[in-house]
């Protein structure tokens, strides 16, 4: 006699195999676009900031497109887009963008906000850098005195921009010495690597004031122009990759620089952290950009 | 230890609220892993069984092979997943990158060699005799078969266990192939890190209590049907 108890088990996976595949629930959209999935490759910072919890589900709603975020480092980010593995990125490293844009792999490119990025140390500062002027004059002091530095090391946005500077101070950095520490991790990891070994970084001031209650760090260089964090968004080119959603990436590149969406920007955080965390630029020239 | 406090409490914050984030992420990782598992035991039994009672040339280089396997780093997989399922990959028509559907595959590649090989060894320790005594009382070969997988009841439950252990509690593959996306493909130990990364360390203990509830309910779901006494 089979009981019926010897089948539940089965009825259970039963269910759950039908579950996994079933239940995706769409709210109506005012135009539901044919091919609804866009892959955005972006960094870690605008995921981390909390900055794309506010823009996608908006766009989202405004679209009907579903956006795959997939925050990476900046150097992933590119690369994805150099595969056609992304269809519109959102990064902050102007030199190596640029190249994407030379070789037509990138299209449609726009600036769309900035904010600053800092160097941070321990409130002691043994290298003595508190309020210097330039950066790279800091790193130098930092150099010289033999203070640990920790970096990204992990080829984001960030670590290109500390790199850029270490280059105009005309310093190489010590790699794998005990004053030049690379984690290979985002930047609220390494916050928390230089606030327990007591040592310098860089960092974009969104993520650093995010951490705050986490780290003992403070501000030791703002304001160089050489600090300005820029981030551009652009399609990846469908000429070069036709299996990218260029209607999709088109229209996200389009909300990033509208005027709804730069409000939007320009607000977010003020609320948080008394002042904002990012600055709208669409449509400004670059040059003026810190002024 | 007030972080760990500050945890436990937030934890509690999120259930009882039923805070619908957390409760969606726990469910994806509840169907994911558990399809996973549900996959390499499909797969892992008959093949275990099959490596067990049977011997020909090159058996032993594909039980050291599945062996080897045991040990797959799980980024490792997710890598190599990535690689396939990528639009520039042979099977990037299939659009399953950064899928839950991805996932399931990374972790069923991982869980398999671990049912396989405990199979193996479960099935393999019993004694031959049995098979012999089963086969003279006038069973068919899958009676047999089903009297053995019964008869090792013990390690085969041991090899669901371990299997679902194993990939509930990874969390590199399901980085590479799902990419955390909210709502998708989010699950309890990718929330985990991306938590930790934000610097909310109160919410990434939290989510790891769950995780580890989570786990230990199925875990003692299983363990108590692997030591019920035997006779039903």
């Amino acid at each position: 006699m089979l009981s019926k108890k010897r089948y539940l088990p089965l009825i259970i996976l039963v269910l759950f195999a039908v579950s996994l595949f079933g239940c995706t629930q769409t709210t109506p959209t005012p135009t539901t676009p044919e091919n609804k999935d866009i892959i955005l490759a972006t960094t870690t910072s605008t995921q981390d900031s909390g900055l794309l919890d506010v823009l996608i589900p908006d766009f989202e709603k405004k679209t009907g497109y579903k956006v795959k975020t997939v925050a990476v480092g900046t150097g992933a980010a590119l690369t994805m887009g150099e595969k056609g593995e992304a269809d519109v990125l959102l990064v902050h490293a102007p030199a190596d963008e640029k190249k994407l844009v030379d070789s037509g792999v990138g299209i449609n490119y726009q600036l769309v906000m900035h904010n600053d990025f800092i160097i941070v140390g321990p409130e002691n500062d043994p290298a003595g850098i508190k309020g210097t002027k330039s950066a790279a004059e800091a790193l130098k002091k930092i150099s010289e005195k033999g203070s640990i530095f920790v970096s990204r090391g992990d080829n984001s946005g960030t670590h290109k921009a500390e790199l850029a500077i270490w280059k105009a101070a005309g310093i190489t950095p010590a790699k794998g010495s005990a004053s030049y520490q690379e984690t290979g991790a985002g930047m609220g990891q390494t916050l928390t690597v230089a606030s327990q070994k007591e040592g310098y970084t860089l960092t974009d001031r969104a993520t650093y004031l995010a951490q705050q209650k986490n780290i003992k760090l403070n501000i030791m260089v703002e304001g160089e122009k050489s600090l300005l964090n820029i981030y551009h968004v652009m399609q990846v080119n469908p000429e070069k990759f036709p299996k990218v959603n260029a209607a999709g990436a088109k229209a996200f590149v389009e909300y990033m620089i509208a005027a709804d969406t730069q409000k939007l920007i320009s607000q977010f955080g003020v609320d948080k952290y008394g002042q904002a965390l990012f600055f709208a630029d669409a449509g400004k020239n670059e040059a003026d950009l810190g002024k | 230890m007030e972080l760990i406090w500050q945890g436990l409490v937030k934890a509690l914050e999120m259930l009882v609220s039923l805070d619908p984030e957390i409760f969606e992420v726990t469910w994806l990782t509840l169907r994911v892993s558990g399809m996973a598992t549900l996959i390499s035991v499909l797969i892992g039994v008959p093949l275990g069984t099959l490596l067990a009672l049977t011997r020909f040339p090159g058996r032993n280089f594909l039980v050291s092979l599945s062996n080897f396997g045991m040990g797959l780093p799980p980024v490792v997989v997710g890598l190599w997943v990535s690689i396939f399922l990528w639009r520039s990959g042979p099977f990037g028509a299939l659009r399953l990158i950064y899928t839950p559907v991805a996932i399931v595959i990374a972790q069923a590649v991982i869980a398999s060699p671990i049912v396989i090989s405990f199979t193996l060894a479960a099935i393999q320790q019993i004694n031959p005799r049995i098979r012999l005594q089963l086969l003279a009382l006038g069973a068919n070969r899958l009676q047999m078969l089903w009297s053995l997988v019964k008869e090792a009841r013990m390690g085969l439950l041991a090899a669901v266990m371990a299997g679902f252990g194993g990939v509930v509690s990874e969390v590199g593959a399901s980085m590479m192939v799902g990419g955390n996306i909210k709502g998708e493909t989010r699950v309890l130990t990718t929330a985990t890190v991306m938590e930790v990364n934000k610097g909310n360390f109160d919410v990434a203990l939290a989510i790891s209590v769950i995780l580890l509830l989570l786990a230990y309910s199925v875990t003692a779901a299983l363990t108590a049907l692997q030591q019920r006494r035997s006779g039903q």
